[in-house]
C-alpha cells in the first residue's frame, strides 16, 4: 500500500486458514495434517494447506457420486448459467486471485493478472458449451431402416482430476470446467506446490449456485491422493494432467481395473484456446433406436 | 366464465415497475434522436386503447442514417475477438434477466397479451436466447460453416407484433454473435420493448451503431429491406409481405430468411391421452390469443373420439379467463390492434357464412379495447376459408379424419408448412407421421414449445431459413 495510512501500517492482517472443499463444506483434512506452502520465488511462508489423506479422497468420491444425479440431470441451460456465474464471482475477486497466482507461480503482477483474466474467460467459454456440445458431437443417424436413431452425449460420472502442477489457476480451470460443464462431478487434486488459488477457487464455487459435491477440492501429495482415486471402483474417469510420466503410467494401469476413461497428460498449452477433447474425453455416447411405422 | 366453479379476486400485476416516457426517438448510432422529418405516431395499450407513448416515425432518411451507423460499426464489431463479443451478449442476457419483470409488464401493456405469458414465456426465452447465442460468438468455427466463417455485414431485421421482444431476441442475438451489426424495425403497434432494449444495449456498454432501432410502419420496413447497403434481410410476419420482400431482394446479393404464416394442424388420434391433448389444443390455439404463426389452428380429430374430445375441450374453454392482461389469473388477453380484430371478425363471419358451426364459451368481454372470445368452429371442411387462411386469432377450426393417411393428407393440404402436432400414445406412429408432415416443427404430445437451442422455421410458404439452434447461426454467416 503506497498511500500513507496510519491504520494500515499499524494493522496486522488476518490470515486465512485454507481448507479442503468436500460436499459443499470446507473441512480440514480428517488426518489433521497440513504442509507448508511457500511463495514461488522467495520461498517465504504463505500458508499451511491441508495435507489431505486417502480417507479425504474417498469422502470426496462419495460426495461427488451423491451430487452426480442432480447435476447431470440439470438442464444444460442451467449448468451453463452456473458456469457463467462462476466467471462473474471470479471477476469480483480478480485482484485477490491475481495476487495468489503471482505468489504461487512466481509471476509479475501483470502476468498473473493476465492469467487470472484468461481463467475467468475460460469459464465463460466453457459455459457456452453446455447447450451446444450435443449439437456438435451428437445428432440423428440415417440408419438403413424404418428407425429413428439419435445419438446424444452423456456425462460419464465421477471424474478424478489431477490439476496441472505449474499453472495454478488457468491450468486448473482448463481441466475442471470441461469436466463439469457436461454434467460430470469432480474430485480435484490441486497442484501440490501451488494449491492456494485452487482452495480459494473452491470459495468461489461455493458462492456460484454450484450444488455442493459437484466439485470437491483436495490439496496434498499428488501421488498419495491419486493412487486411491485411480483404483477407486466408484470413479469413472481420471484426468492425469498433473501427474509426471512415471506416475501417470502407474495410475493408468490402476485405472484399467474398472476401465476408467483416462486422459493422459500431453504438455498442454493452457494459454491456447482449448478444443473439444477435454469435454469429449469424459462423455459417453448414448444411441436411442425407435421404430417408425403405423 | 363459469362463475359458480371459480371466483377469482382481481390480481393485477403492478404497473409501477415500468416507467414509460411520453415520447421516444429512434435509436441510431447509440443515441436516441428525433426522426429527420419530425414525424411521430402513437402506440396504444390494446386492452384499454390508452395512449402509452408517442414514438418517432422513421422514414427513408432515418433508415439510411441507421444503416450508415451499422455499417460504420461493422468493421470493429466483426473484427473483435469472439470471446469479447460473447461477453457483451452475456451482459445483455443478464440485464434482460434483471429487468425481466419490468419488460414483462411493458410488453403486456403494449401488446395486450397476458402477464402470465410475458412473465413465464416471453421474457425467460428472450434471456435464454441471448445466453445461448452469446456462447456461440467465440465458437463459430464449430457452427458447421467452415473453419473460419465470416459475418455478412449489416442485417436489416423486420419483426412482428405478436412476440415483440422475443422476435427481437431471435433476430438480434444470432446476428450479433456472428459479428453482424443490425438495424431493426419493430412492429408499428408494439415499438416499446425494442426501445427499452436500446437502453439495455446502453447499460451493457455495447459499442455505438452495433444495434440500431428504427420505429415506423410498413413503409419504414420497406425502406430498410430495400436499402442498397444492407447485406442480409430477416423478416418475420405475413406471407404476403414476405413475398414482397423476396421480390425486393431478388437480383441483389442480399441474403434472406423469412419466417411467415402458418395453418398448423393439431392431429389427435383415438388412443391419445385426451385430457393432455385438450390442454395442448387449448395452448396451441389460445396461447397469445392465437396470434402465433405456429398456432395449432386446425384441429384434426379422429372421428371415433370427436364427440368425447370436443366435450372435454368445451368444458375446458369454459374455465378460460378472458380479460385484463395485467391480471395474473388471465388466460386470454386483448387482440393486438383494431385492424387485427377486424380481420379475425371478418374470417369468423366467413366461417359462419360458409356453413361451419360457431361456438364460444359464455364470456364477458371488457367494454374498451380489442377483444375476441375464444371460438371453436365444428363441421369445417377443407374448402372453408377458416380451414385455409391464417386467422391469427383465437379461432379453432375442427376437422375430422378416419385413417392416419387421411390425417396426413389433410394436414399437408395447405400452402403453409410451419408447425404440426401429433397426439397418440404410439411412438412409431408419431415418428412416421412426423416424417410425412411437410412442416418445420412437429410437436408430439405437446405443442408450442420453444427453446433457443431448437431450430424453428417453415416449409413451403411459411418461409425459409431457421431461427434458433446452430442452424440459426447459418443465416448470419458466410461459409469460409
Amino acid at each position: 500500500m503506497s498511500t500513507p495510512d496510519t491504520h494500515s501500517s499499524a494493522r496486522l492482517s488476518v490470515l486465512k486458514t485454507y481448507k479442503l472443499y468436500v460436499g459443499g463444506k470446507f473441512p480440514r483434512s480428517e488426518s489433521g495434517r497440513v504442509y507448508e506452502v511457500t511463495e514461488a520465488k522467495s520461498g517465504q511462508w504463505l500458508a499451511n494447506a491441508p495435507l489431505a489423506s486417502r480417507k479425504d479422497a474417498r469422502d470426496a468420491v462419495v460426495a461427488a457420486r451423491k451430487a452426480f444425479g442432480g447435476w447431470s440431470g440439470a438442464t444444460a441451460y442451467n449448468r451453463g448459467q452456473i458456469l457463467y456465474r462462476i466467471a462473474e464471482m471470479l471477476e469480483g475477486r480478480r485482484e485477490q486471485f491475481a495476487a495468489e497466482v503471482a505468489s504461487a507461480e512466481g509471476l509479475s503482477k501483470a502476468k498473473a493478472q493476465a492469467r487470472t483474466d484468461a481463467a475467468i474467460d475460460r469459464w465463460v467459454w466453457y459455459a457456452g458449451w453446455s447447450d451446444k456440445l450435443a449439437q456438435v458431437v451428437g445428432g440423428g443417424n440415417p440408419v438403413a431402416g424404418p428407425f429413428f436413431n439419435l445419438s446424444t452425449p452423456e456425462p460419464t460420472g465421477v471424474v478424478a482430476v489431477l490439476a496441472p502442477r505449474s499453472s495454478s489457476l488457468l491450468g486448473l480451470v482448463s481441466v475442471l470446467a470441461p469436466v463439469i460443464v457436461t454434467g460430470n462431478t469432480a474430485v480435484v487434486v490441486a497442484s501440490k506446490a501451488a494449491p492456494l488459488p485452487a482452495l480459494s477457487l473452491a470459495e468461489v464455487l461455493a458462492t456460484s449456485d454450484l450444488p455442493g459435491g459437484v466439485v470437491n477440492m483436495l490439496s496434498g501429495d499428488t501421488a498419495e491422493l491419486a493412487r486411491p482415486l485411480a483404483a477407486h471402483q466408484d470413479v469413472n474417469a481420471i484426468d492425469l494432467a498433473g501427474a509426471d510420466a512415471e506416475l501417470a503410467a502407474e495410475l493408468e494401469g490402476a485405472a484399467a481395473e474398472n476401465l476408467k476413461r483416462v486422459l493422459r497428460p500431453d504438455g498442454d498449452d493452457w494459454a491456447a484456446e482449448p478444443g473439444l477433447e477435454r469435454m469429449t474425453a469424459f462423455l459417453e455416447t448414448k444411441t436411442v433406436w425407435h421404430p417408425i411405422g403405423a | 366464465m363459469n362463475a359458480k366453479l371459480f371466483a377469482y379476486a382481481p390480481a393485477p400485476e403492478s404497473r409501477s415497475v415500468v416507467e414509460i416516457a411520453s415520447s421516444y426517438g429512434l435509436f441510431i448510432d447509440g443515441e436516441f434522436r428525433e426522426a429527420a422529418a419530425g414525424k411521430v405516431f402513437k402506440t396504444l395499450a390494446p386492452a384499454s386503447e390508452e395512449v402509452l407513448s408517442e414514438v418517432a416515425y422513421g422514414d427513408e432518411a432515418d433508415v439510411d442514417a441507421a444503416v450508415r451507423a451499422a455499417r460504420a460499426a461493422f468493421g470493429a464489431w466483426s473484427a473483435m475477438p469472439g470471446a469479447e463479443r460473447a461477453k457483451y451478449l452475456f451482459r445483455i442476457a443478464r440485464i434482460v434477466q434483471e429487468r425481466a419483470r419490468e419488460l414483462a409488464v411493458l410488453e403486456t401493456l403494449d401488446n395486450g397479451k397476458p402477464i402470465r405469458e410475458t412473465r413465464d414465456a416471453d421474457l425467460p426465452l428472450v434471456a435464454a436466447h441471448f445466453f445461448y447465442y452469446a456462447g456461440w460468438a467465440d465458437k463459430l468455427a464449430y457452427a458447421g460453416c467452415g473453419p473460419n466463417p465470416r459475418a455478412l455485414g449489416v442485417a436489416a431485421q423486420v419483426i412482428p407484433w405478436n412476440f415483440p421482444l422475443l422476435m427481437l431476441a431471435w433476430k438480434v442475438a444470432p446476428a450479433l454473435a456472428a459479428g453482424n451489426t443490425v438495424v431493426l424495425k419493430p412492429a408499428e403497434t408494439t415499438p416499446l420493448s425494442a426501445l427499452f432494449f436500446a437502453d439495455i444495449c446502453r447499460q451493457a456498454g455495447l459499442p455505438k451503431g452495433v444495434v440500431n432501432i428504427v420505429t415506423g410502419d410498413g413503409a419504414t420496413g420497406a425502406s430498410l429491406v430495400g436499402h442498397p447497403d444492407v447485406n442480409k434481410v430477416a423478416f418475420t410476419g405475413s406471407t404476403a409481405v414476405g413475398k414482397q420482400i423476396a421480390r425486393t431482394v431478388a437480383g441483389t446479393e442480399k441474403r434472406l430468411t423469412l419466417e411467415l404464416g402458418g395453418k398448423g394442424a393439431n392431429i389427435v388420434f383415438e388412443d391419445a391421452p385426451l385430457d393432455q391433448a385438450v390442454e395442448g389444443i387449448v395452448g396451441g390455439i389460445f396461447f397469445n390469443q392465437g396470434q402465433v404463426c405456429c398456432a395449432g389452428s386446425r384441429l384434426l380429430v379422429q372421428e371415433s373420439v370427436q364427440e368425447e374430445l370436443l366435450d372435454a375441450l368445451k368444458r375446458r374453454l369454459g374455465t378460460l379467463r378472458v380479460g385484463d392482461p395485467l391480471d395474473k389469473n388471465t388466460d386470454v388477453g386483448a387482440i393486438n390492434s383494431a385492424e387485427q380484430l377486424a380481420r379475425i371478425t371478418e374470417l369468423a363471419e366467413a366461417g359462419e357464412a360458409e356453413g361451419a358451426q360457431r361456438w364460444s364459451p359464455p364470456c364477458e368481454l371488457p367494454g374498451e379495447g380489442y377483444w375476441f372470445a375464444p371460438t371453436v368452429f365444428t363441421g369445417v371442411s377443407q374448402a372453408h376459408r377458416i380451414a385455409r387462411e391464417e386467422i391469427f386469432g383465437p379461432v379453432l377450426s375442427v376437422l375430422t379424419f378416419r385413417t392416419p393417411d387421411e390425417a396426413v393428407a389433410k394436414a399437408n393440404n395447405t400452402p403453409y408448412g410451419l408447425s404440426a402436432g401429433i397426439w397418440t400414445e404410439k411412438g412409431s406412429r408419431i415418428l412416421k407421421l412426423a416424417n410425412q408432415l411437410r412442416a418445420g416443427v412437429v410437436w408430439a404430445n405437446t405443442f408450442n414449445k420453444f427453446d433457443p437451442t431448437s431450430p424453428f422455421g417453415g416449409y413451403k410458404e411459411s418461409g425459409y431459413g431457421r431461427e434458433g439452434g446452430r442452424h440459426g447461426l447459418e443465416a448470419y454467416l458466410e461459409h469460409a
